[in-house]
C-alpha cells in the first residue's frame, strides 16, 4: 500500500531524489560512533539542529502567554513562571536551549575548524555556517531583553550604547534597534520582539536551509 | 536523463554519479570501510542518543529554573549590568585600556570584528590542501590563542560576580498592590531601624526585598538581632517588645502578599 503510494507521487513529481536527500543515504563508517566512538563528534551538529527545534517548539508556546509590552512582559513572564502548569518547564527549556545551543554550536564549529572540513569544495558551507553563528548571538541578545526584569533592561542598555559607538552609523543604529535615540522603553521592547520572533528566525531558518542543502550535494567530508 | 529510482548518485550527495564534475568529492566507496544506511539502521541509533540529550537537557531544567529578576526599573540606578555568560568576553574586553575610553573602536569593532572576519573568511585565509591540523600550524595556533582568550576573558569576567547575592538581591517581587499599613506600631519601628536598606515598601534597596521571604518569624527576629550574609550584627537597636511589634508587621505584610 505504502509502496503503491510512493510510487503514484513518484511517478508525477519524481520524489526519489528528495526521500534519498532526507532518508536513503548511506552513513560512511568514519562518521558512525557505533564503528570508531571518538566520531562522537560529527554529532554536534545534528544536536544543535535538535536544540533548535526545541527552541523553536518551546519558543511557539511561550508566545501563547507573553505579552510584548512593557507594563504586562514581566507580569506575563511571572505568571507564565508561577501559574501556568509547566509553564516553568517550557520557559527552562527555553532558557537553557539558549545556552546549550551556542555551546552546541561552538563544539560543531571547532569540529569542523580542526578537522579542516570547510577546505575546497566545502567554503560556502563554512561561511554560511558562521553566518548561522551570528543570527544565533543575535538571538541571545534580542531574547535577553524580553523578560523585562533588571538584568534584561540594563544589559540591553549596554549594548545599544555599544552600538551607538560605531562610527559613521551608530545613531542610526541605534534607533533602528531601539525605536528612539534616547530611550529604552517601550518601542524596543516590540523591536526586539519583532527582531527575535520573526526577523532572525526567517534568517536563520533560511540559511539553516542552504546548510542543509549544500551538505547533501557535497557530502561529508572523508576521513583525515 | 535518468530519472527517479534507481539513479546512482556520488558518495553520499544528490551529485548524480553520471555526471562526473571536479569539485565532486571522492565516493565513499574509495575509502574502505563499513556504510550503514540511514534508513531506518542509523536514524534508530541517532534517536537513541538525541533521547538522551533530552533526558540529560530536561534534567538541567528542573534542577535549576530559569531565572527571572524583579521588574525593569530604569531609574534603579545602582544595579550593575551584566550580559549572559556568552557575550562576557566583549564585555570584559571593553574593560582593557586599549580596548575602552580613547581606543573604545578597536573594543568594539576592531578585535571583534578582526576575529569574526576571520572566522568567517577561514576558508580563504587557510589555503592549502592539507586537512590535518599539523599540515596548517598557523590557522590552528591562531584557533587555539583566539580560543583561550575567549575562555580566559569569560572566566576573568565571571569571576569577579557573586551570583547568589545577585539572585538574592533582585528576586521578583509578585505584581499586587500591598498596602503598608503605616498606623501600625511595627512600622514605626521598621521605619527607625530598617527602611534605609529595605525600602520604605520592604521591596529591598542596598539589601534583599523583605517580601516573599522564606524566614519565619523566629528566624526574623534572631537575623534583625545577629545580622546575616553581609547585614552586620545589632542594626535593630530597639526593646523586646519593638522587636516582637517589628517581626508581627513584617509577616503581616508578607501574608498580604500572598
Amino acid at each position: 500500500m505504502l509502496q503503491k503510494i510512493y510510487d503514484w507521487i513518484d511517478e508525477r513529481i519524481d520524489i526519489t531524489p528528495i526521500w534519498r536527500d532526507i532518508a536513503d543515504h548511506e552513513v560512511p563508517e568514519h562518521v558512525n560512533p557505533a564503528h570508531h566512538f571518538s566520531a562522537f563528534v560529527y554529532c554536534f551538529g545534528g544536536l544543535t539542529f535538535f536544540v533548535v527545534v526545541i527552541q523553536i517548539l518551546s519558543g511557539m508556546f511561550l508566545t501563547m502567554y507573553y505579552v510584548p509590552d512593557i507594563e504586562n512582559a514581566w507580569k506575563s513572564v511571572y505568571y507564565l513562571q508561577t501559574e501556568v502548569a509547566h509553564g516553568q518547564i517550557v520557559r527552562g527549556m527555553h532558557h537553557w536551549g539558549a545556552s546549550v545551543v551556542i555551546v552546541m554550536l561552538l563544539l560543531h564549529t571547532l569540529r569542523v575548524f580542526f578537522q579542516g572540513a570547510y577546505k575546497k569544495p566545502r567554503e560556502l558551507n563554512w561561511m554560511v555556517g558562521v553566518l548561522i553563528f551570528f543570527v544565533m548571538l543575535g538571538l541571545g541578545f534580542t531574547g535577553y531583553l524580553l523578560p523585562w526584569d533588571n538584568k534584561a533592561y540594563f544589559a540591553t542598555q549596554v549594548g545599544l550604547e555599544i552600538a551607538d559607538q560605531v562610527p559613521l552609523i551608530g545613531p542610526e543604529l541605534k534607533t533602528l534597534l531601539a525605536g528612539d535615540p534616547e530611550i529604552v522603553g517601550a518601542q524596543t521592547l516590540t523591536r526586539f520582539f519583532a527582531i527575535h520572533v520573526f526577523f532572525l528566525p526567517g534568517a536563520l531558518f533560511a540559511l539553516l536551509a542552504v546548510h542543509f542543502i549544500l551538505i547533501r550535494r557535497q557530502g561529508i567530508s572523508g576521513p583525515l | 536523463m535518468h530519472r527517479g529510482k534507481g539513479m546512482k548518485f556520488v558518495g553520499d550527495s544528490r551529485v548524480s554519479a553520471d555526471r562526473k564534475a571536479s569539485q565532486i568529492p571522492k565516493d565513499y566507496s574509495e575509502y574502505p570501510g563499513r556504510t550503514e544506511a540511514f534508513w531506518p539502521n542509523f536514524l534508530l541509533k541517532e534517536w537513541l542518543a538525541g533521547a538522551v540529550f533530552l533526558i540529560g537537557f530536561l534534567c538541567l531544567t528542573l534542577a535549576h529554573p530559569s531565572p527571572l529578576e524583579g521588574m525593569a526599573d530604569p531609574t534603579n540606578a545602582s544595579y550593575i549590568p551584566l550580559p549572559d555568560w556568552y557575550f562576557l568576553f566583549l564585555y570584559e574586553l571593553l574593560k582593557y585600556e586599549f580596548a575602552s575610553g580613547d581606543y573604545i573602536l578597536i573594543g568594539i569593532l576592531g578585535i571583534p570584528g578582526l576575529a569574526f572576519g576571520a572566522l568567517l573568511l577561514a576558508p580563504f585565509l587557510d589555503k592549502g590542501p592539507g586537512r590535518r591540523p599539523h599540515q596548517r600550524p598557523i590557522a590552528v595556533i591562531m584557533m587555539l590563542l583566539a580560543l583561550t582568550s575567549v575562555i580566559w576573558l569569560t572566566w576573568t569576567s565571571a569571576e569577579h560576580v557573586d551570583w547568589e547575592a545577585r539572585a538574592e538581591m533582585n528576586k521578583p517581587i509578585p505584581p499586587s498592590n500591598i498596602e503598608i499599613n503605616k498606623d501600625d506600631p511595627g512600622y514605626a519601628v521598621y521605619e527607625a531601624n530598617c527602611m534605609g536598606c529595605h525600602g520604605d515598601a520592604l521591596q529591598g534597596v542596598s539589601a534583599p526585598p523583605l517580601i516573599g521571604t522564606e524566614h519565619t518569624a523566629e528566624e526574623i527576629a534572631k537575623i534583625a538581632r545577629e545580622g546575616i550574609n553581609t547585614m552586620p550584627a545589632n542594626i535593630f537597636k530597639g526593646t523586646d517588645e519593638e522587636l516582637d511589634q517589628l517581626v508581627k508587621f513584617i509577616m503581616s505584610v508578607n501574608e498580604q502578599a500572598e
